[in-house]
């Protein structure tokens, strides 16, 4: 089986600095991997390296795509690689804000994507935006007001539903849950865990929660000082870590 | 269906003054397609461990243990997950889950996963939950705030929704009344007949004594226990 994404000694550096050294895995369609490590560790420069929003200085990221097959996307050009961002791409950002036209209305914010990619028959735009609402549990009523009228935990799910409209085949994340109160929390887990199955999605989830990795998370890549220490199925690094700092992240854990 | 060769485990714990406690040595067995094999031995003498790693999340540092075709010592994660979804069922003694999520659904799931619909899925789910006294009210219920007899149970009923050509029991019929446990032997008779290569910690002698065959006391294999 091809890899949908294939990371091969992705670094980043900012001048001396080390952002993200050498990194390098293979994802595969319909595995959900996450990425866990303290702040600082190159986490979120990692996902912007493989989302494009960052220019790595050396290495490739190969991803799948549905019509030339492996294509590096740091080489290809910029049009193609916006055009990967709006179709087979998705980008959850921490905060809803950075994902989210906030002066345009919740089904105007799902529907932007379908435009982007070519529909323009306003009545079945706004028939996918309200299903789309309904699937992340906003209500159809909410469909033309402003995102900045909605609470937090909706913000996130109304970005969740911009992202994933237009059926996108790998969905990066970076700290989807944080900020969110624990019950938000709790179903925004349960929805995300629903359409990765029912929709065969492939993600790579970026965060410091190690509760949410277990529910979510098939593999695990453990960070530090932007080198990845440890990787493995998420329930061996949790229940078995091997690499001191591993060891040190799993038994931090406040035990609720 | 299930072989251990040679099997040896450390744990090096890093920041305790980077102790190493060997915890396993040099086991080998084999459990054919429909045997039950029990591991016994006082408590501490390694048998979930042993179990976790026949389970994969923990390492094995020698040796090789094959399920069907695959060495799950030196097995890619993609290829632990397939096993885990398609062959080896593994029923823990505690019970995880996404808060909220409804029993039915929580028992549903493995089925759901392999794409079984979901009327399929659910109606076997349904079966389940109802052969093992989970009364009908509690199933649209989050099993996070049920007792943990019931807790137990709904592990159980999700552990056998599959009929999984391998399994591991962790102390299945613990903290179960008297029906509840003839239950969960009766589903741990009923994997065996369909061919299921099965190996349990049972702390129920009479348990053990119905449903297994052989017994291996792991504390042979324990470093500093040998008795």
């Amino acid at each position: 089986m091809t890899p949908l994404l294939s990371v091969q000694n992705i670094t980043k550096r900012y001048g001396a600095h080390i952002g993200c050294a050498d990194v390098s895995f293979d994802l595969y369609p319909g595995e959900v991997m996450g990425i866990v490590g303290e702040s600082g560790s190159g986490k979120s420069t990692l996902l912007n390296c493989m989302a494009g929003h960052l220019t790595p200085d050396a290495g490739q990221v190969v991803f799948d795509t549905r019509t030339d097959g492996p294509r590096d996307t740091i080489t290809m050009s910029e049009p193609e690689r916006r055009m990967l961002s709006r179709t087979d791409w998705a980008f959850v950002h921490q905060h809803a804000r950075d994902g989210l036209r906030m002066g345009v209305s919740a089904g105007g914010n799902v529907g932007e994507r379908l435009m982007a990619v070519g529909e323009r028959h306003y009545g079945d735009i706004r028939d996918k935006a309200t299903d789309w609402l309904g699937r992340v549990e906003i209500d159809a009523a909410r469909v033309d007001d402003r995102p900045t009228t909605f609470s937090g935990g909706m913000q996130q799910r109304l970005q969740i539903a911009r992202n994933l409209v237009t059926g996108p085949r790998l969905v990066f994340m970076d700290e989807p849950t944080g900020g969110l109160d624990v019950s938000v929390q709790a179903r925004l887990l349960d929805l995300l865990r629903g359409l990765v199955r029912d929709m065969g999605l492939s993600a790579i989830i970026v965060t410091h929660d190690l509760a949410v990795v277990r529910l979510l998370a098939d593999r695990l890549m453990v960070m530090k000082s932007g080198c990845v220490v440890e990787a493995g199925l998420t329930d061996q690094v949790l229940d078995d870590p091997q690499h001191a700092y591993s060891q040190l992240l799993v038994s931090s854990v406040l035990q609720v | 269906m299930i072989e251990l060769s040679n099997v040896s485990k450390t744990f090096t714990l890093h920041n305790q003054g980077s102790a190493v406690i060997e915890v396993i040595s040099d086991v080998s067995f084999a459990v054919a397609s429909g045997e039950c094999v029990a591991l016994t031995g006082a408590s501490g003498a390694g048998k979930s461990t042993l179990m976790r790693m026949i389970y994969g999340n923990y390492l094995t540092q020698a040796g090789e243990i094959r399920i069907g075709d695959l060495d799950i010592v030196q097995a890619e994660p993609r290829d632990v997950i397939k096993l885990r979804r398609d062959v080896l069922g593994y029923v823990s003694q505690f019970l995880r889950v996404v808060p909220r999520v409804p029993t039915l659904d929580v028992v549903a799931e493995p089925l759901r996963a392999v794409g079984v619909s979901v009327e399929d899925a659910e109606a076997r789910a349904k079966a389940l939950l109802g052969q093992l006294n989970i009364p009908e009210r509690l199933w649209s219920l989050s099993p996070t705030t049920f007792s943990g007899g019931e807790q137990q149970r709904v592990n159980i009923a999700r552990g056998f929704a599959r009929a999984y050509p391998a399994m591991l029991l962790d102390e299945p019929t613990a903290s179960l009344d008297a029906a509840n446990r003839e239950v969960v032997l009766s589903l741990i008779e009923d994997a065996k007949a369909r061919g299921s290569a099965i190996i349990g910690i049972f702390h129920d002698e009479a348990a053990r004594a119905r449903v297994c065959d052989r017994e291996i006391d792991v504390s042979h294999f324990t470093p500093g226990m040998a008795a």
